[in-house]
């Protein structure tokens, strides 16, 4: 029953995103005034069918409904009940239902909390929702049923994927998906402004807490991923330029682009075409990024099972939305007045200089992620993109889009004097040299990249505090706080990636009981392993004492072997210090009884996760500062 | 006009700043572009050595040495025709074992032999992903 309440919710969702796109299509006629208002409460009530059907779903995992063919295929009885409910996500239809869960939750808060947007362009901004709705209720429906029944039910369900029994598993998803899918609404906006021909610094300060609210889920999403690929591979490394982290990259360097323009637009009425353009740009990147890894032609955990006809089908709604939305700016864009006028040394100079770079970068992401795929369908060649592409090419312009970010707060806006402008990064520039000249001569040894970016990361580290110098603390906005603390972030996170690539000791060592090895400032000691057995999984675990200073610490790594589906993993054993990480892998045993240990020592690696969520903290105190002073800007109107 | 000035100037700056992005892209993809190679191929195309390539095919029957160390190990990869000699310092993962399908990562060395920075070995057929499983299927169908 609870599987056919279920897709009973969904058909019913989706009946209702149909009926909100015709309310809105047909009300935003002429003569049509009668049914705006009717278009509000079918978003809600659409949201909350959606967001029945998912709970329903949830539910049927945790009960290990086998008679469902989705959990027959991912649940398992033994399974913790943490990895029961998140599993409910971990697999390919449920994924899809989060998805439109979400799309539908973000047309419902739209509906619900936005009071600044002329009422015209509201109902076409919850009519262009409800279109793009639509297509993925039609995918769910027709070719991803989370609630389709199976008979016979058999005994046991097949289990999830151990990698993803986590609890990141928990926590990864969702932020990325509310990220992803919440650039939707800046997608909506941006058509909705279109078709009533209403872009403009209104418009631009409507949409902001809404792409900040995506924009800062999205950077948590990302953080997390990161940190959840480093510790659960087991392979040490904290981003690999896989296409399905890119698909993730390429929707957050798009909406750092249009968080920044959108304040262009919002403030000084400048970059109007440009702000439409990337609101469309950010929300087509989170579509192509589940194409990539919904659509089964990609490669990863994140990727499910393979069905050509689901390809095809996200692929259609995939040209359809990006071609429909650009045709309709294609439009439009000669109505577009281009807004107030600056010069080239000014804030808004150096915000479209970073805009320029971000778009370059999520250009070069996008070319080496679709590259291998387009060669294959051509040609048949099999090929693959890894680092060396990525750190080459996007490398130097990350780092030039950085030392851009440390000038662009201390500018005026509309004009400024370049000699004043390098005045106020005289400081900055001071530390540079120095940390240049102490680098140089501690560490001669240094690459190239990580060499620029420790040095750029103090210059940035200075400058971002700058803009907060002479000012009176207690009464700086708290926006002006936010955009200090997310820029510090991101010097925080440049250091700590700096200073893995730069300076990590890695060891690969066969070792014999009682052995001791050196990695880093640590010595690890081999004791011995045992065989230890949790709920769904045996394994191996390795005793192993670190020991630095004379202060010993216990380290038990474990190769896990899992019996439904029959994988192993590695869980890696990471002892965290404040400067930095000892992370240690066990591997297999020779003949000769000894066993592989993988070490490495990491300074300060945890300075790139602590930088993202410093990053999304700053994006936080921003959207609060900006709710805030918009309220009490607008008071009284708002709360008529 | 110098609204007109402005926005040419941006489009110029913007233009400029994608082609080169573009040939940037294109230049670092042409050389760091890793193809896939079975040993036969590998020997017919005569592959450059230090080039990141992947290369696939059945480990074979009996290669797998272990040196002194511990771990490093030795192996060969063939399929049926050509064979190469590869050399992995690494954890393999569970599934690399003789007689079965390997994808390594890495490069030739001017001798002819294979340096692997990176072994992917069969896996649970759910969880392969579909390059890979083309790849070991290529290599799995030249076991006769």
């Amino acid at each position: 029953m609870i599987a056919e309440a279920g897709l009973a919710a969904l058909w019913l969702a989706a009946a209702l995103a149909a009926l909100q796109f015709a309310l809105g299509a047909m009300g935003l006629r002429q003569g049509g005034d009668t049914l705006l208002p009717a278009v509000r409460p079918v978003a809600l009530v659409q949201a909350a069918l959606a967001c029945l059907a998912f709970a329903l779903l949830i539910l049927l995992f945790l009960r290990v409904d086998l008679s469902v063919a989705l959990v027959a295929a991912n649940d398992h009885s033994a399974k913790p009940w943490l990895y029961r409910f998140a599993g409910a996500w971990g697999n390919h239809e449920g994924s899809m239902l989060m998805w439109v869960t979400i799309l539908s939750l973000a047309g419902g808060a739209v509906s619900l909390f936005e009071k600044r947007l002329p009422e015209r362009t509201l109902i076409a901004t919850l009519a262009a929702q409800a279109a793009i709705g639509l297509g993925f209720y039609a995918f769910l429906l027709f070719a991803s049923n989370p609630f389709a029944r199976l008979d016979p039910a058999p005994a046991e369900g097949q289990g999830l994927n151990p990698l993803l029994q986590d609890p990141g598993l928990a926590f990864h998803p969702p932020t990325l998906y509310l990220g992803y899918v919440g650039l939707s609404v800046a997608f909506s906006f941006a058509v909705g402004a279109l078709v009533t021909r209403d872009v403009g610094p209104a418009f631009a300060r409507a949409m902001r807490p809404w792409v900040l609210a995506a924009w800062i889920m999205l950077t948590l999403g990302i953080t997390a991923g990161s940190y959840w690929a480093y510790y659960e591979l087991g392979w040490g490394g904290w981003w690999f330029w896989d296409p399905v982290e890119n698909a993730s990259l390429m929707p957050w360097l798009a909406a750092t682009a249009l968080l920044h323009s959108v304040t262009v637009l919002a403030t000084r009425d400048g970059l109007r075409a440009w702000t439409v353009m990337l609101a469309v740009v950010a929300f087509s990147m989170s579509m192509v990024g589940t194409f990539l890894v919904r659509s089964g032609i990609l490669t990863s955990v994140h990727s499910f099972a393979v069905d050509p006809t689901r390809g095809a089908f996200i692929l259609a709604l995939l040209t359809l939305y990006i071609g429909g939305a650009l045709a309709l700016f294609g439009l439009r864009v000669g109505t577009v007045k281009e807004g107030s006028r600056f010069d080239v040394v000014s804030r808004e100079g150096a915000l479209v200089v970073n805009n320029l770079l971000l778009s370059a970068i999520l250009g070069i992401v996008l070319v080496g992620t679709l590259y291998p795929l387009m060669a294959e369908a051509l040609s048949g060649e099999k090929l693959s993109v890894g680092p060396p592409y990525f750190n080459a090419a996007a490398g130097p312009l990350a780092l030039v889009m950085v030392a851009v970010m440390a000038a662009g707060p201390l500018m005026r806006w509309r004009r400024d004097e370049a000699m004043a402008v390098a005045k106020r990064l005289a400081l900055p520039a001071l530390l540079v040299a120095g940390a240049l000249a102490a680098l140089l001569a501690l560490a001669p040894s240094i690459g190239m990249l990580p060499l620029l970016g420790l040095i750029l990361a103090g210059g940035v580290a200075a400058a971002s505090i700058a803009p907060l110098w002479k000012r009176n603390l207690r009464r700086t906005p708290l926006f002006i706080w936010g955009m200090v603390i997310a820029h510090l972030g991101i010097a925080v996170s440049l250091a700590g990636m700096a200073s893995d690539s730069a300076f990590t000791r890695e060891r690969l060592v066969a070792a014999r009981l009682g052995e001791t090895h050196r990695v880093g400032p640590y010595t690890i000691r081999f004791d011995g392993v045992e065989p230890v057995v949790g709920p769904n999984w045996t394994a191996v675990e390795a005793t192993l004492t670190a020991t630095r200073n004379g202060r010993e610490t216990l380290l038990k790594p474990q190769a896990r072997a899992f019996w439904s589906p029959p994988t192993e993993t590695n869980e890696a054993a990471i002892h965290t210090v404040f400067d930095g990480q000892l992370y240690v892998v066990v591997g297999k045993a020779d003949e000769e009884g000894r066993w592989q240990l993988r070490l490495w020592w990491k300074p300060f690696v945890t300075l790139i996760w602590l930088g993202g969520a410093m990053v999304a903290l700053g994006g936080l105190l921003s959207l609060i500062g900006r709710v805030r002073r918009e309220r009490r800007a607008h008071g009284q109107e708002a709360f008529a | 006009m110098k609204a007109k000035h402005q926005r040419l100037s941006l489009a110029l700056i913007a233009l400029v700043a994608i082609i080169g992005a573009g040939l940037l892209a294109m230049s670092a993809l042409k050389d760091q572009a890793a193809y896939f190679y079975t040993p036969s191929d590998a020997a017919r195309d005569h592959v450059r050595p230090g080039v990141a390539v992947r290369l696939g095919g059945m480990v074979q029957k009996g290669s797998i040495r272990r040196e002194a160390d511990g771990v490093t190990i030795r192996f060969v990869v063939t399929d049926g025709a050509e064979a190469v000699p590869v050399r992995f310092k690494g954890i393999v993962p569970d599934l690399f074992k003789e007689d079965s399908g390997v994808v390594a990562e890495g490069r030739f060395e001017p001798g002819g032999g294979f340096v692997a920075d990176n072994i992917l070995a069969k896996h649970d057929e759910r969880y392969m992903p579909p390059q890979m499983a083309g790849e070991m299927h290529r290599s799995e169908s030249l076991k006769k």
